[in-house]
């Protein structure tokens, strides 16, 4: 019993020597931190996908309050930023929500494959191997180098080999744009509704003869809507989507430009 | 002679049918698709338009920078258009389409010094070399001239001159030592000359004794030279490799041979520069081996380049339905072409046809270790890999991923047939993607 109850004491007082070392020590060597970093850190979604241009939330909300515009979330949109703007008594400019889009349409019906690819499932590494067999060079792989990037779970690789976008779930974080190695994905503003779905800068000869739905640079769309859009390499580019005929995208003999619903 | 062998590497199955088979001419077909980028560096740019005639051997591409080689015209004849075609890598690009008139046999004047080959100074060799657009013919299509600029503080000790041959079914090299000795004899002593090498070493695998007699037999007297008879294995035609197997230096990682003081040429290459400083034809055509079991006529030819696959395996009588693969290059460094279409180029040492390809799923990793035994570059693949898998690409660096040259021998041995050399690519693309968003 004795030797009991002399360990709790000494352990007792051991504690409450270091907790007053402690306490002294925090008001001696106590760093000021603005306390706004952390509310607006906690607002912050938490992905910490990077998509503002800081390594992490936390790093933002730290920009934040020193000067950083408020509204680079685009994962948590406007109503984060409102919330932020409140703290920082500014008023938040709109925010564009940007979404991915896969600009590729060849999937495994539509896009020629020359070959059978037996390696490691990865966009990345097929792409290395000559492209697993696709013709297309520019088009998606199907391997899911985007699902396997996103931390939302809004983009997967659906059954015919293509990769696709929920535009619901979609924060527009970008890392899929990131992951995919034939830059087949694009950050779009949500109420783009006009799209070029494809990517290929080949010839319309070659570009034809290697998927069924790729833009061929015939510019007959350029014809109906020129203010609209425009010829580059080959491949259709949308200037302005206010000013695309309707008729544009009906005459495209490929189907390569879409009108989303 | 000297007898040498390099320790690790494989041996797969030599399959060397066309050893026996005579260098035949390939009939310039009537239209060449000559591509701009046909060597390691920047793609050359085009000096010719559409319509313009051409002659035999006028440059029709200049190179475009140090790293860059220039292009010739194969055959006299019209320029049709410039075109996309696509490459032995699948990729699309431009080529000068020529409209070969068979008639005219008019050889452009070469735009180099003419000398007997006596009188020609260092400095000339390299100005033939790089005006004739002389690439590495081994396959990595280094642009010649650079390799025979050695850096001013460099003192080059040794010339090697590379028959290993150590890919099977290829036998160009064999046979284009067999029958132009002399010329590459004659192509080592520029080559000597210009990057000032006192002693001259030719590497042949003992797979190729007859070649190796017949240098043995020209050089014997020549001090200074020497004819090394090499144990045949793969990778040892790797320039790191046999330059370890016949000098015992080792050339650092991410190093070039001038750090060892030696410089290495194929003999393809210095067949070439010979052929450009004798006869004044710059580097058009070249030694192609056709071989694979969907050949039934396979040979060794010389084909200009330009030349799409499809003829060459028409004229080889390929057995088209039975076709499962078709490589440009050798089997195990080669790669697989995703049509017909693909013109032969500069680096085009072998076309096999293969009626079937390995369509084996990979297994787990046995940690058999028998990739640590072949590989020659002291890697550890299995263990590189397992980094790379699990994205710790750092940790793989450390561990000599930056080393490998993808002689895929570890990938051949494995029983697990895990695509090893693959996952070292994609370790080495990743890591380079990292490092960049750094």
């Amino acid at each position: 019993m004795e030797s009991i109850l002399l360990s709790i004491l000494t352990m007792g007082a051991i504690g409450l020597f270091f907790s007053a070392v402690i306490s002294v020590a925090y008001q001696k060597l106590k760093v000021e931190v603005d306390p706004r970093v952390e509310k607006i850190t906690d607002i912050l979604p938490g992905a910490n996908c990077g998509a503002c241009g800081f390594p992490g939330c936390a790093n933002y909300a730290e920009a934040i309050v020193q000067g950083a515009p408020i509204n680079k979330c685009s994962v948590g949109g406007m109503a984060v930023a409102e919330l932020i703007g409140e703290i920082m008594g500014i008023a938040p400019e709109d925010v564009v929500r940007k979404v991915a889009r896969v600009l590729c349409q060849g999937d495994n019906e539509k896009a020629v494959w020359a070959g059978e690819y037996m390696g490691i499932p990865s966009c990345a590494a097929a792409n290395l191997a000559g492209g697993a067999g696709k013709l297309c060079n520019y088009g998606c792989l199907g391997f899911g180098d985007c699902e396997k990037a996103c931390p939302f779970g809004a983009i997967k690789v659906n059954a015919r080999g293509l990769a696709e976008v929920d535009e619901n779930i979609c924060t527009g974080c970008g890392l899929c744009v990131q992951a995919c190695p034939r830059n087949v994905i694009s950050l779009e503003p949500i109420d783009k509704r006009v799209l070029v779905l494809c990517v290929s800068k080949d010839p319309g000869k070659i570009s034809k003869s290697s998927c069924k739905v790729a833009c061929i640079g015939c510019g007959l769309c350029v014809k109906k809507s020129p203010e609209g859009i425009a010829l580059e390499n080959n491949l259709a580019k949308i200037i302005d989507v206010e000013k695309i005929n309707d008729e544009s995208i009906e005459k495209c003999p490929t189907g390569a430009i879409r009108k989303l619903e | 002679m000297l007898t040498r062998a390099l320790k690790a590497g494989v041996h797969p199955d030599e399959c060397k049918f066309t050893a026996g088979s005579q260098i035949q001419q390939f009939e310039c077909p009537e239209r060449l698709y000559v591509p701009l980028q046909q060597h390691l560096g920047r793609k050359a740019k085009p000096v010719v338009k559409k319509g313009e005639i051409v002659k035999k051997g006028q440059r029709i591409g200049e190179a475009d920078g140090f790293i860059s080689a220039n292009i010739h015209a194969p055959a006299g004849g019209k320029v049709k258009t410039i075109e996309k075609v696509m490459l032995p890598n699948g990729v699309f690009d431009d080529a000068i389409v020529i409209e070969v008139n068979l008639e005219s046999g008019e050889v452009a004047e070469p735009t180099w010094p003419m000398k007997p080959l006596s009188e020609l100074t260092p400095d000339d060799i390299r100005i033939i070399a790089r005006e004739a657009g002389i690439v590495g013919l081994g396959g990595a299509t280094f642009p010649t001239a650079v390799k025979l600029t050695p850096p001013d503080n460099v003192k080059i000790d040794t010339l090697i001159i590379n028959g290993a041959e150590c890919e099977p079914y290829l036998t160009a090299d064999h046979r284009l030592m067999l029958e132009r000795t002399e010329g590459i004899i004659e192509g080592a002593e520029l080559v000597r000359r210009a990057v000032g090498a006192e002693k001259v070493f030719i590497g042949i695998e003992d797979n190729k004794k007859d070649a190796i007699q017949k240098f043995d037999e020209l050089l014997k007297n020549k001090s200074g030279w020497e004819v090394v008879s090499l144990r045949s294995i793969y990778p040892q035609g790797a320039e790191k490799n046999l330059i370890k197997v016949v000098t015992g230096r080792e050339v650092p990682v991410g190093g070039l041979p001038f750090n060892v003081n030696v410089a290495i040429q194929n003999v393809g290459t210095v067949y070439s520069i010979f052929r450009a400083a004798t006869e004044g034809i710059p580097l058009v055509e070249r030694v192609v081996t056709v071989s694979g079991d969907a050949v039934s006529n396979p040979g060794n030819f010389v084909i200009p380049f330009g030349t799409p696959a499809k003829l060459v395996l028409e004229r080889c009588g390929a057995l088209f339905d039975e076709i499962e693969k078709v490589i440009f290059g050798g089997p195990m460094m080669g790669m697989a072409i995703k049509g017909y279409d693909v013109p032969v180029i500069k680096s085009t040492s072998g076309i096999l046809c293969f009626k079937r390809a390995v369509r084996e799923k990979p297994k787990a990793c046995l940690n058999c270790g028998k990739c640590v035994e072949v590989c020659t570059l002291n890697i550890a693949p299995t263990r590189v890999v397992k980094f790379i898998r699990a994205g710790k690409l750092e940790e793989a660096k450390n561990a000599g991923l930056l080393n490998c040259m993808e002689c895929g021998c570890c990938a051949y041995i494995c029983p697990s047939r895990i695509p090893l050399v693959q996952w070292l690519r994609y370790g080495k693309f990743m890591l380079r993607k990292m490092e960049a968003q750094k």
